[in-house]
């Protein structure tokens, strides 16, 4: 990811296609030409990207349409049955064909709670992900632009951060929050505060690509142009370097997503994530590691697939954009 | 046998016994004893851990026999009065000796206010000091069980507690701390050498017990492991050399491994549910202005929309008991002929919710520790899904037993469960704490529901002075009777025991579950 950064300072323009236009700024007609531009080239080309691609996709819809297509809702206690616990996947001795990845011990379908949990697990990733970004772009920006005083504080400050590994912040921030806020109101804001303590956490890549591109953009004449008419500096940040500095933190944030989800997993293990009527891949883990002693792997090893599976898929996607958007690659 | 192999065998024995004086001994439990104070809570595990420490007067042996503790001796010398004379030469870990002086504040301290044991010390009346080493026991009522009803009533130095500040105990429901929160100056057979809450306590043994011990062990770590995985790997690989309870899914596992030893047994203890029938409203319920568990057709619907052997089946894997009592068979006065269940009866107790007036049912909001009771917050899930076939939602809030006793025992409760041994083993504390209406001396303490009936109010101080044991036994049917018929629990079953440890520890298992160190012995 330090490598994106790095690449970033040294060439700055990267969201352009062959022929030089800014994609950006080009209207409609996206679709058409889409097919055949580079970008979808090199990914017709890339066996990799569209495997991950397509399993991404499943993964994606499974866990946003979960109430519509998995087989149970785990969360609807009417439809649970104490005497289906512990059934095992279909294929072994004593499966039904209902539960085709078995149950645990509530008698929940494992198929159905992964798809509910990878639903948590993605909506943790992408929030937290995006509040990540929303702050270390705005951070990033504003030191790379106006420098001086300002710059030092916020990088120094990033700095300090970067050398805690994020998820002891995360664990940092959790826990405050958990001191602070009363027990009951807890599982109600539990999902929020695991989205604040995760992007809070990761900012700092951030804030650091976009302002070693900022800091070059700067100097460009379009910019000392803008300066020139009288723009002020928020709107040049805004319009003129923002646009010109987001391709590599796309990318990042496409990789990042993925080191979110395993970070809300790592801390729902720990049981300080998600509270377990929402339970997300993570807890699941967690619930199903208890009977692994026991033989009744299935609760367990099924969720760790699919987070598996699920991550694997996501950075693979995120690497090949890094790559195709990199001009050197081509 | 030549006398040079006697002088090495016996140099051999001398070899063992040297290896074998010195023994450490770490043991583990699914949770933390919540405080030193043997006064502070009246949980098993916490009286456990404490009574290494420090005595009761009259203890139990290891067939749950009474024997002389600090009380070497005891008669009746009239219906209300008891005389028991005190063992002479003991001497608190501080050095200071035991006295009646101690025995007498000890009763103040259990009876004041924050104390959670009032009810092993509230048919008391008074402690008359006749010497030293001589007390006499005043009772208001005729109790001829008393000795049996007071081994879990610690006693404490009245000089230690009052120079530390610490002559009260600290009310643990409110989350106070006093130096006998951390400390202990007790006169057992071991001591307290470091205590870190939730991490681990260490004790050491008494090198001036007044009885020389069974035990070998010098040194007693005891660790709260949580995690039920984690716990089994410590055993497996002998971070540890005992713990309990065994998670149920791997007795058979374990069983198979031959570094382990897994013992189980029956055990004592009733699991129930509780329902608050005392306040207009419920704290924790969307029903406003009127309180549906004082009608017993919802407490009812509930117990039979409550199936106990798929949870018998399915999450105790077969051990455990269903019941209809609130107390197990082996203590006294248990009635087998009352131990039937209502059928399990969805469709009947949806009847009775629509008959009662909730035809969509209601939200409550349920209590359940996670490290108590064997899967215990399982149960609870299973029961919230249950209860959901008769449209009740329940909000099941499980939490670790440190935030949910505090919670419970000050009442702050709708519905909640509990696990409960009457450990004078016999069926009148368990109507005195968990069925007669909250009183005086510790009376319902632990009827945290407030259950009312007037009729067990009365038979409860004619069981505790009743002397013919028929009569007796009559007596407590009845009260039981009356309790079932107006379901004022939900008795769920009780769960067996199951210890681990590595072969080359030998203890004793008692149905209460205790686990005394002064009979472990590691080889």
């Amino acid at each position: 990811m330090d490598q994106a950064g790095d690449r970033a300072r040294e060439e700055p323009v990267l969201l352009t296609d062959s022929t030089g236009e800014v994609i950006v700024t080009r209207a409609g007609g996206r679709l058409a030409t889409a097919w055949t531009s580079d970008i979808f080239y090199s990914f017709r080309r890339n066996p990799v990207a569209v495997v991950s691609t397509i399993a991404l996709a499943v993964c994606l819809i499974a866990a946003f349409f979960a109430p519509w297509v998995a087989p149970h809702n785990p969360f609807d206690l009417k439809t649970l049955s104490l005497q289906d616990a512990l059934t095992p996947p279909a294929w072994e001795q004593g499966g039904r064909s209902v539960f085709v990845l078995g149950t645990d011990d509530q008698g929940r379908d494992v198929l159905s709670a992964i798809m509910f949990g990878a639903r948590i697990s993605l909506l943790v990733g992408l929030a937290s992900v995006a509040l990540a970004m929303l702050l270390g772009v705005t951070l990033g920006l504003i030191a790379g632009y106006v420098g001086g005083k300002i710059d030092a504080i916020i990088m120094r400050i990033a700095d300090v951060q970067l050398s805690f590994p994020a998820i002891l912040i995360a664990l940092l921030i959790d826990g405050v929050a958990r001191a602070v806020l009363p027990r009951d109101a807890q599982t109600g804001v539990a999902l929020a505060v695991l989205v604040l303590a995760i992007g809070l956490a990761n900012w700092v890549q951030y804030a650091r690509t976009v302002r070693g591109s900022t800091m070059v953009e700067k100097t460009k004449e379009y910019v000392q142009a803008a300066r020139v008419i009288g723009i002020t500096p928020l709107r040049i940040m805004r319009r003129h370097l923002l646009p010109n500095v987001m391709g590599p933190v796309l990318v990042l944030a496409t990789l990042n997503i993925a080191t979110a989800i395993i970070t809300e997993a790592t801390l729902s293990f720990l049981g300080v994530g998600v509270p377990p009527t929402q339970p997300s891949l993570g807890t699941l883990i967690r619930v199903g590691n208890d009977f692994l002693f026991s033989g009744e792997w299935w609760i367990t090893i099924f969720p760790g697939i699919a987070l598996v599976i699920m991550v694997l898929a996501i950075n693979l996607v995120g690497d090949w954009l890094r790559d195709a958007l990199n001009p050197k690659l081509r | 046998m030549t006398a040079l192999k006697r002088a090495a065998a016996l140099v051999a024995l001398l070899l063992l016994a040297a290896t074998a004086d010195a023994a450490l001994f770490r043991f583990a439990d699914q949770g933390d004893a919540i405080s030193m104070d043997p006064h502070s809570l009246n949980e098993t595990l916490q009286l456990n851990i404490t009574g290494n420490i420090y005595e009761p007067l009259v203890g139990r042996g290891k067939k749950l026999e009474l024997i002389p503790l600090l009380a070497t001796s005891w008669k009746q010398t009239a219906p209300t009065l008891w005389r028991f004379n005190l063992r002479k030469g003991v001497k608190f870990h501080d050095g200071s000796p035991f006295t009646a002086d101690d025995v007498i504040f000890s009763y103040e301290r259990a009876k004041s206010e924050g104390s959670d044991v009032k009810t092993y010390v509230g048919p008391i009346k008074e402690i008359r000091r006749v010497d030293d080493f001589t007390i006499d026991v005043a009772t208001t009522e005729p109790f001829p069980i008393l000795p049996d009803t007071i081994n879990s009533w610690y006693i404490m130095s009245k000089a230690w507690c009052e120079k530390n500040n610490a002559a009260t105990p600290v009310d643990v429901r409110k989350g106070k701390e006093n130096v006998a929160t951390m400390k202990a100056n007790g006169t057992g057979p071991f001591m307290l050498k470091t205590r870190e809450p939730g991490v681990k306590t260490v004790l050491v043994s008494n090198p001036n017990y007044w009885e020389k011990v069974e035990s070998n062990v010098t040194e007693a770590v005891f660790t709260p492991i949580k995690n039920d995985a984690t716990r089994v790997a410590a055993l497996i690989t002998a971070e540890i050399d005992m713990m309990e309870p065994v998670p149920l899914q791997d007795v058979e596992k374990l069983k198979s491994n031959g570094d382990l030893v897994i013992l189980q047994g029956p055990e004592l203890r009733t699991i129930f549910l509780g329902m608050d029938q005392s306040r207009d409203e419920l704290l924790f319920s969307s029903v406003k202005g009127k309180n549906p568990f004082k009608d017993k057709r919802v407490r009812q619907a509930f117990y039979q929309a409550i199936d106990i052997e798929a949870i018998k089946t399915r999450i105790m894997r077969g051990a455990s008991t269903p019941t209809n009592l609130m107390v197990a068979p082996g203590i006294r006065g248990f009635a087998a002929e009352l131990n039937k269940r209502l059928p399990y009866d969805p469709a009947a107790a949806k009847k009775l919710m629509v008959e009662a007036g909730y035809p969509d049912g209601f939200e409550v909001g349920m209590n359940c520790p996670n490290d108590r009771y064997v899967n215990d917050s399982l149960i609870c899930q299973a029961i919230a899904a249950m209860l959901a076939k008769i449209d009740v939602k329940v909000n099941l809030m499980a939490e670790t037993k440190v935030t949910y006793f505090p919670k419970i025992l000050s009442r702050n409760t709708s519905f909640y469960l509990l696990g409960w041994t009457p450990s004078s083993y016999d069926s009148h504390n368990a109507l005195f704490a968990l069925i007669m209406s909250p009183g005086a001396n510790g009376q319902g303490q632990f009827n945290l529901g407030s259950y009312s009936n007037k009729r067990i109010d009365a038979l409860g101080p004619q069981i505790a002075s009743e002397l013919d044991e028929a009569k007796r036994n009559a007596m407590i049917a009845e009260a039981f009777k009356l309790h079932a018929d107006d379901v004022g629990h939900l008795p769920l079953h009780q769960q067996a025991l199951a210890w681990a440890m590595r072969k080359n520890v030998s203890l004793v298992q008692l149905a209460d579950n205790n686990n005394w160190l002064k009979w472990v012995v590691v080889k």
